[in-house]
């Protein structure tokens, strides 16, 4: 029992510092509709942050708390200058662009602190008057983490005290309705947004620098916060920040005694509950359905016609560049086109859901790793030879892409993003741990090609044959009246409704059509490795697909293809040449979302309808 | 004190208003008459930059204000009621207004709370109530308060008749006739000529992004064919 009690507490303390980093985030998010993946960054560089100054500041309370709150107010301020020479620019691009120009930062800023604070892990103090217990039902409990426990709550009245009790406050929660009609009344929403985003980024950085004490500081903190962030704002009902308390609240004690009931499905719990969550209540516990989108731009996608010629020209030499270029190749130049080749289908199943059906897809590696997993499942448990193998994959994927695509489809926006992502994770953790049957961490090794398609110029050819056919027949499925009613419900799907179009069913089909193409390019995968690994399904790969997609453009037929090529492309020389090959990925991806807000491909077709005069 | 010349704008490569002109004297009030579609919110949103006019010059109170963002021209003076009433609907009617409040220009009595209240009876009993928990007519009236509080020279009322029950449209009558007695410019669109009859000094057709016609009410009451060929349904 009080074991019990003080395991609550914990989770409590845990909750508390959830609840900054969630509260940053939603608060962010109801103004700006930018998902804030550089959000978890902030709150990293919070903790470095406030590691330097407790470190060189004189000892005691004024050096510890002062460098705390130092810490906050500099993060803020380094949020601010992201704001004003960022996201200012970009807040009328799609929702996606602003995730993909986040997520440069977050890149930049991995480099950033790894070039001032190094690769080692950093140890904080302990907070001064906080270093002793408290005795609580006869065990001890860590002051600082009662401190923790009060320090949530109190952050959320004043939070609450500033949004209901200030004009600030209620021109923010203005905005937050329908920022344009705020704009209308004479409310300059530029200083809004980065007032509003210098608050968010000050949680963000509070919340990283009060974990010093309680854990090391290293450069994995951004990328772990996030998701938890992203899963209490998205539970909590994105905007909501009494949500984003209850959801911290119900993440925090389910981590605490999910470790004592399940320790097995600690990682996959979180998501569960999530997924659980969303499918009961499309909006999170507390959130609205977003009323209509004013200030948005509300331009219609562009249409999709046949290719011009040049560009068929332009798409038949690439072909004969793929098809005769690997004659004369060595065979790590092999082995990195038929990545290129995998890489291309796998981006272009994510296109289909993307840009002709309208959703996004957060988590699009579950099928890719699926395919993989499926593949090198039936080698190792089944002998199966590598025709049979790579015909389980898209089956393995494209079954599970019915199965969650059913749940996925029902939301919209970032909440369908989400529960994408969450399906993903449990995929991921299921690979990672049920040990028994996929090996776990160490994968599953000796995935190798028969012996006719061992040479890997074979194989090659294998794959192109096969990744090309699967590109040109989701073309095909474009151009199709399956294509054509996928686009009209992605345009209002109530009118595509009413013209006798199942949304939801052509939605759904489109999910699990994606989910059988990425599997094929798993598979495909898998033999080209010799062996899978958890990562297949991990978040990384899901961005990769994410980032390859909008930077070739989500709404041109070429885009996924170009973007896939240019971005597998660089990152591995980029890799190849330097260290910090993130700092440059990164920069680059935020001068294309500056320069190229439709993706290379949007920006080429741009510039030829120009030239040709008929814009 | 506005003054509209050439104004063109686009939706893409639609054509919506074509060379619109139109004039708001000190204390007048202008109405935009026209069908449904036929640019008279575009008109409004262009004067107040929320669509990038793609030409045309707009002056107000003696400056230019076309292209400018539509938040530095709400604080030159020009309040704007759009159709779809907007109103923040989880704010309550104080925090509404409390939302459009702006400082009044110097030597002009400022629009408060009370004196809205005033004008419009019926929100006075409601001061804590959300926005979205208000009827139709109730909310015309908030949004008018709304734009009222930031003190402007000008008001662009888009159809504040539409919707609303005979007896509200009545009282929104009056108000509007108690804003022109105050000296407030007005530039009212409109498809219901009795409603824009009664309050206006001057009006304007609009059909198809063009002006058609102009002249004082009476005029228009008089020329019995341009009433038939723009404005009967």
């Amino acid at each position: 029992m009080e074991n019990l009690v003080l395991q609550a507490l914990s989770g409590l303390a845990s909750a508390s510092s959830l609840f900054l980093v969630a509260a940053g985030l939603t608060v962010i998010f109801g103004v700006s509709r930018i998902v804030n993946f550089a959000h978890g960054s902030f709150y990293m560089l919070g903790a470095y942050l406030a590691w330097t100054l407790v470190t060189t500041l004189p000892r005691g309370h004024l050096g510890f708390w002062g460098g705390v709150v130092a810490a906050a107010l500099a993060t803020g301020l380094i949020g601010l200058v992201v704001e004003v020479l960022l996201l200012r620019r970009i807040y009328r691009a799609p929702e996606l662009f602003q995730l993909l120009a986040t997520f440069g930062v977050v890149l930049i800023v991995q480099d950033l602190a790894l070039l001032t604070w190094g690769a080692q892990d950093l140890l904080g103090p302990r907070a001064p008057g906080l270093r002793g217990g408290t005795e609580i039902l006869g065990l001890r409990f860590p002051d600082y983490e009662l401190f923790l426990i009060v320090v949530g709550p109190v952050v959320l009245g004043l939070l609450l005290l500033l949004f209901h009790r200030t004009r600030w406050g209620t021109l923010v929660r203005a905005a937050t309705l329908d920022r344009e009609m705020v704009g209308a009344l004479g409310v300059n929403q530029r200083m809004l947004f980065t007032s509003v985003f210098f608050l968010g980024s000050v949680l963000a950085g509070l919340g990283g620098a009060l974990q010093l004490p309680r854990e090391s500081v290293n450069l994995h903190m951004d990328l772990s916060i996030i998701t938890e962030a992203f899963v209490v704002v998205v539970v909590g009902g994105l905007g909501s920040l009494g949500g984003a308390a209850l959801a911290a609240l119900l993440i925090g004690e389910l981590h605490a005694f999910g470790i004592l009931v399940l320790p097995k499905i600690t990682l996959v719990l979180v998501f569960l509950v999530m997924a659980l969550v969303l499918v009961v209540r499309p909006h999170g516990l507390l959130g609205k359905a977003p009323g209509p989108a004013h200030g948005g731009a509300g331009s219609a996608e562009p249409v999709i016609g046949p290719a011009p010629r040049p560009l068929l020209w332009l798409g038949a030499a690439a072909l004969a560049t793929a098809v005769l270029l690997p004659l004369l190749a060595g065979d790590y130049a092999l082995s990195v086109l038929t990545e290129f080749a995998i890489f291309v289908l796998f981006a272009a199943s994510l296109h289909l859901i993307m840009g002709p059906g309208g959703m996004a897809s957060f988590g699009h590696a579950a099928y890719f790793g699926l395919g993989a997993y499926g593949a090198a499942l039936a080698a190792k448990w089944l002998a199966a030879p590598m025709l049979l193998g790579l015909a389980a994959a898209p089956f393995a994927a494209g079954l599970f892409g019915l199965l969650f695509g059913w749940f996925c489809v029902r939301l919209s926006g970032v909440y369908s993003a989400m529960l994408t992502l969450a399906f993903a994770q449990i995929a991921w953790s299921v690979a990672f741990q049920w040990v028994e049957v996929t090996g776990g961490d160490n994968g599953i090794l000796g995935v190798w090609p028969d012996s006719w398609a061992a040479p890997k110029l074979v194989y090659y050819y294998l794959t192109l044959a096969l990744c090309l056919g699967a590109t040109l027949l989701l073309r095909r499925v474009i151009h199709a009246p399956f294509g054509f009613a996928l686009r009209a419900q992605r345009d209002s799907a109530l009118r595509a409704e009413a013209i006798g179009i199942d949304a939801f069913r052509t939605r759904w089909l489109a999910f699990a059509l994606a989910a059988v193409m990425a599997g094929i390019a798993g598979g495909l995968f898998a033999y080209a490795k010799g062996s899978v690994f958890p990562t297949f399904l991990g978040i990384p790969r899901s961005v990769d697909a994410l980032l390859m997609v909008l930077l070739g453009g989500v709404q041109t037929l070429s885009g996924p293809i170009i973007g896939a090529l240019a971005y597998t492309g660089l990152q591995e020389q980029l890799v190849r040449l330097t260290d910090l090959w993130r700092l440059i990925l990164g920069g680059i991806i935020v001068a294309l979302v500056l320069f190229f807000p439709q993706g290379l491909a949007g920006a080429a077709r741009a510039r030829w309808e120009a030239s040709r005069g008929d814009a | 004190m506005l003054s509209v010349t050439g104004l063109s704008a686009h939706y893409g490569r639609a054509h919506i208003l074509d060379d619109v002109a139109l004039e708001v004297g000190a204390g007048e009030v202008v109405v935009l008459l026209g069908r449904n579609g036929a640019g008279k919110s575009t008109t409004m949103k262009a004067i107040m930059g929320l669509v990038p006019p793609s030409a045309g010059s707009i002056r107000f109170l003696g400056q230019e204000i076309a292209g400018r963002e539509p938040f530095e021209i709400a604080r030159r003076g020009l309040g704007y009621v759009p159709e779809e009433r907007r109103i923040f609907a989880e704010l309550t009617v104080m925090e509404n207004l409390e939302v459009g409040r702006r400082v009044a220009p110097p030597g002009t009595a400022p629009w408060t709370p009370e004196r809205l209240f005033a004008l419009f009876p019926s929100l006075g009993g409601m001061r804590d109530r959300p926005g979205g928990r208000m009827s139709g007519g109730e909310q015309q009236m908030l949004t008018i308060a709304r734009t009222l509080m930031g003190n402007p020279r000008l008001v662009l009322l888009d159809e504040p008749s539409e919707g609303l029950a005979p007896v509200v449209v009545e009282r929104m009558a009056k108000a509007i006739r108690a804003l022109k007695a105050e000296g407030l410019s007005i530039l009212l669109s409109e498809q219901n000529l009795h409603f824009a009859r009664v309050v206006s000094d001057r009006a304007a057709i609009i059909e198809k992004g063009r002006i058609r016609w102009g002249g004082t009410i009476p005029e228009l009451m008089a020329a019995d064919a341009v009433r038939e060929q723009y404005l009967s349904v």
